[in-house]
């Protein structure tokens, strides 16, 4: 059970071309086994970003291969696709988003909208149980604009968790944070990844961060080293 | 995904942008509002003014033309047979207004499904007598009842009682002209000259106004009896049967099917007063045109304010797809967002279509010539309403359908990347 493979990037090759071809990843090979902690790092630049598009399923311009629980994306339609993120991926991202239109705790229970597994109670029970784990249930009911940065980073981390994804990737889930929340973070992260057994996939800056997760896959100039 | 959250979604981005889908909504709701009570309003004049004609003439008229007969003794000649004749002004002969069987035929209408109703009529030229002058009138010889049943004939009549007509010997309804050049007044008797050269005192017990002058300076009102006795006529004397068809349409078609049944010449509306069926159908042609121009400009309305909506909520639709929403999900927020302008506005532009037509239908018109009409004339079909409902809803899908196709196709990574 452990040691199950949840997601395979095979020779994985990444190219923008405007106007000339810049290879922005260059041969990436790499697995994650269920429960891993792995962080990402690397220069600015070096492409930490434009691979977690690519493993989320969001960019599907590239080549060479990507498995997630047992299946190749290659040829999936863009609905099943979307279903794949919904259910298996959870992200955070490196700006934090949320909609702005609805409160805190709906902006946790909309990807759960979504999948449509549990009723509209469970879901808002979940959401508001994330919310407690994070320190901030006290906003549930605020407008998502009305948070400060860091609120907003631990919405979004939230949201991340709430259809029970098999992989969890964030885009510096910390970089708004002080050291005490984002200790707060990185202890939950830990806590699903041995818990709850949830594979997590963090690119961050900070080392001391990087060096406390299990694993650290570091990118330079599109490569592993 | 449950339709609930859909439209909870696109809910909370209308309320983002309240004002924006107020304005498209009132956009919809005027130009329904609009549409009705403009369509209402034509229709409801073509009626009046078509009625003025449409609803005292009857869909076919039964009668015996004065012609000369069509076959004559030269053409029975065997000599002459396979030769042309250039015999010039052949006179009709012992020509007879009546029609013969005329009871019999009217009962065999009367059973007839298609047949709304039979009025026998008789017409007699006669001369008012005004001292010294002698005026040139018409008596129509009608059943008073038949005659208001089925051409409404209660509202023609100004003045003094139409019931008189039936139980007044000897009564007459004047025409209004006639009536204003004699100086009669209902209860005068006035006299009239029949063509036989008799002398006739008849009671006036009404006026009439038809709406069209020139008539009500000539014809009058009585009864078929009184005016058989004008004639010097037997009681079976009947010169037209009116017929009003139930459905108008079929006039044409009825008109040949009694002309060689009953073997007489019948006359269908549609010949009779062709120019008015296609005035109606243009005015109601430009006035659709102008409706439906409405309609599609509201609904350019909301692709406006969509797109725009789209534009600024670019960053929403991207966490969206991000977070597992697919193409789909969000072209279904988006039309939902589309749909529901459409619907809000097609109810209250409903309503306010109807609030208009009320207004329009209490605004006072007065003319001489339509004693009936007191305010302006409104048709309340419900085709109006649907019409503009059905296609207020098609224009407003269409007008969501384009953006929200163009809102699927958002990549969120160059919209998260953008930032
Ligand atoms: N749409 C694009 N067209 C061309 N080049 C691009 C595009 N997007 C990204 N790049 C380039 O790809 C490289 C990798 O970008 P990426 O965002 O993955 O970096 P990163 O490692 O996440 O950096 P950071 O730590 O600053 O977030 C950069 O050099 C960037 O300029
Ligand atoms: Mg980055």
């Amino acid at each position: 059970m452990k040691n199950k493979i949840v997601l395979e990037a095979k020779s994985i090759n990444k190219s923008f071309y405007n106007p000339v071809k810049v290879d922005v990843l260059k041969d990436i090979n790499f697995n994650l086994t269920r429960g891993e902690y792995a962080s990402i790092i690397g220069r600015s630049g070096s492409g930490k970003s434009t691979l977690l598009y690519i493993l989320s399923t969001m960019d599907t311009d590239f080549t060479g291969e990507l498995i997630i629980d047992g299946i190749s994306i290659r040829g999936k339609t863009e609905k099943q696709l979307a279903a794949v993120r919904n259910e298996k991926i959870g992200f955070v991202f490196q700006f934090h988003y949320l909609l702005n239109e609805f409160t805190a705790l709906k902006n946790v229970m909309l990807p759960g909208f979504k999948l449509d597994k549990l009723s509209e109670e469970e879901l808002e029970h979940n959401a508001y149980e994330f919310l407690k784990d994070l320190g901030i249930e006290k906003l549930a009911h605020k407008m998502a604009y009305q948070l400060s940065g860091g609120e907003k980073q631990r919405v979004a981390i939230a949201r991340a968790l709430i259809n029970d994804p098999l992989v969890i990737m964030c885009d510096e889930p910390t970089g708004n944070l002080d050291t005490k929340n984002a200790d707060i973070v990185f202890n939950i992260f830990k806590e699903l990844t041995e818990a709850y057994n949830k594979t997590l996939l963090v690119v961050t800056h900070d080392l001391n961060f990087a060096k406390k997760t299990g694993r650290i896959i570091e990118l330079d100039d599109g490569k592993i080293i | 995904m449950k339709i609930k959250h859909i439209t909870e979604i696109s809910g909370a981005l209308m309320r983002a942008r309240w004002k924006q889908t107020l304005v498209a909504i009132v956009g919809v709701t005027f130009s329904i509002a609009f549409f009705i009570s403009l369509l209402g309003f034509m229709e409801g004049l073509n009626q009046l003014l078509d009625g003025i004609v449409l609803n005292r003439t009857p869909h076919i008229r039964l009668y015996n033309d004065i012609l000369p007969s069509k076959k004559q003794p030269i053409d029975l000649n065997a000599t002459y047979k396979n030769h042309h004749n250039f015999i010039s002004s052949v006179k009709p002969t012992n020509t007879r207004k009546e029609i013969y069987n005329a009871t019999q035929i009217i009962n065999k209408l009367n059973k007839d499904q298609r047949v709304l109703g039979v009025s026998p009529k008789i017409t007699a030229q006669v001369f008012y007598n005004l001292g010294n002058i002698d005026l040139n009138g018409i008596i129509n010889g009608v059943d008073v009842d038949k005659e208001a049943e089925l051409f409404s004939f209660n509202d023609y009549v100004v003045g003094g009682n139409l019931q008189k007509l039936k139980t007044t010997l000897n009564s007459i309804i004047l025409g209004q002209g006639a009536a204003n050049t004699m100086r009669a007044k209902v209860g005068d008797i006035i006299t009239v000259t029949s063509t036989e050269g008799e002398q006739f005192s008849l009671k006036v017990v009404g006026f009439f106004k038809s709406g069209i002058a020139e008539i009500d300076k000539v014809q009058s009102y009585a009864n078929i009896s009184t005016t058989q006795k004008i004639l010097g006529k037997n009681s079976n004397y009947i010169s037209d049967i009116q017929i009003k068809l139930k459905e108008m349409s079929l006039a044409p078609t009825l008109a040949h099917e009694y002309e060689s049944f009953f073997k007489i010449d019948a006359e269908d509306i549609q010949t009779a007063n062709a120019q008015f069926e296609t005035g109606s159908s243009v005015r109601s042609i430009i006035s659709y045109a102008v409706g439906v121009t409405l309609l599609i400009v509201s609904g350019f309305g909301i692709y406006n304010i969509l797109n725009m909506l789209i534009y600024e909520k670019m960053d929403t639709i991207a966490i969206l797809k991000a977070t597992g929403f697919a193409g789909t999900d969000v072209k279904k927020i988006f039309i939902s967002i589309s749909l529901s302008i459409g619907i809000t506005g097609a109810i209250t532009g409903l309503l306010f279509g109807f609030l208009l037509s009320l207004s329009i239908d209490a605004i006072p018109f007065n003319s001489p010539s339509l004693p009936t009409v007191t305010t302006y004339p409104i048709d309340y079909g419900i085709q109006y309403y649907s019409i503009a409902a059905i296609f207020a809803l098609i224009t407003t899908f269409l007008a969501g359908w384009f953006p929200a196709k163009k809102a699927s196709k958002i990549d969120p990574v160059i919209i998260i990347r953008g930032k």
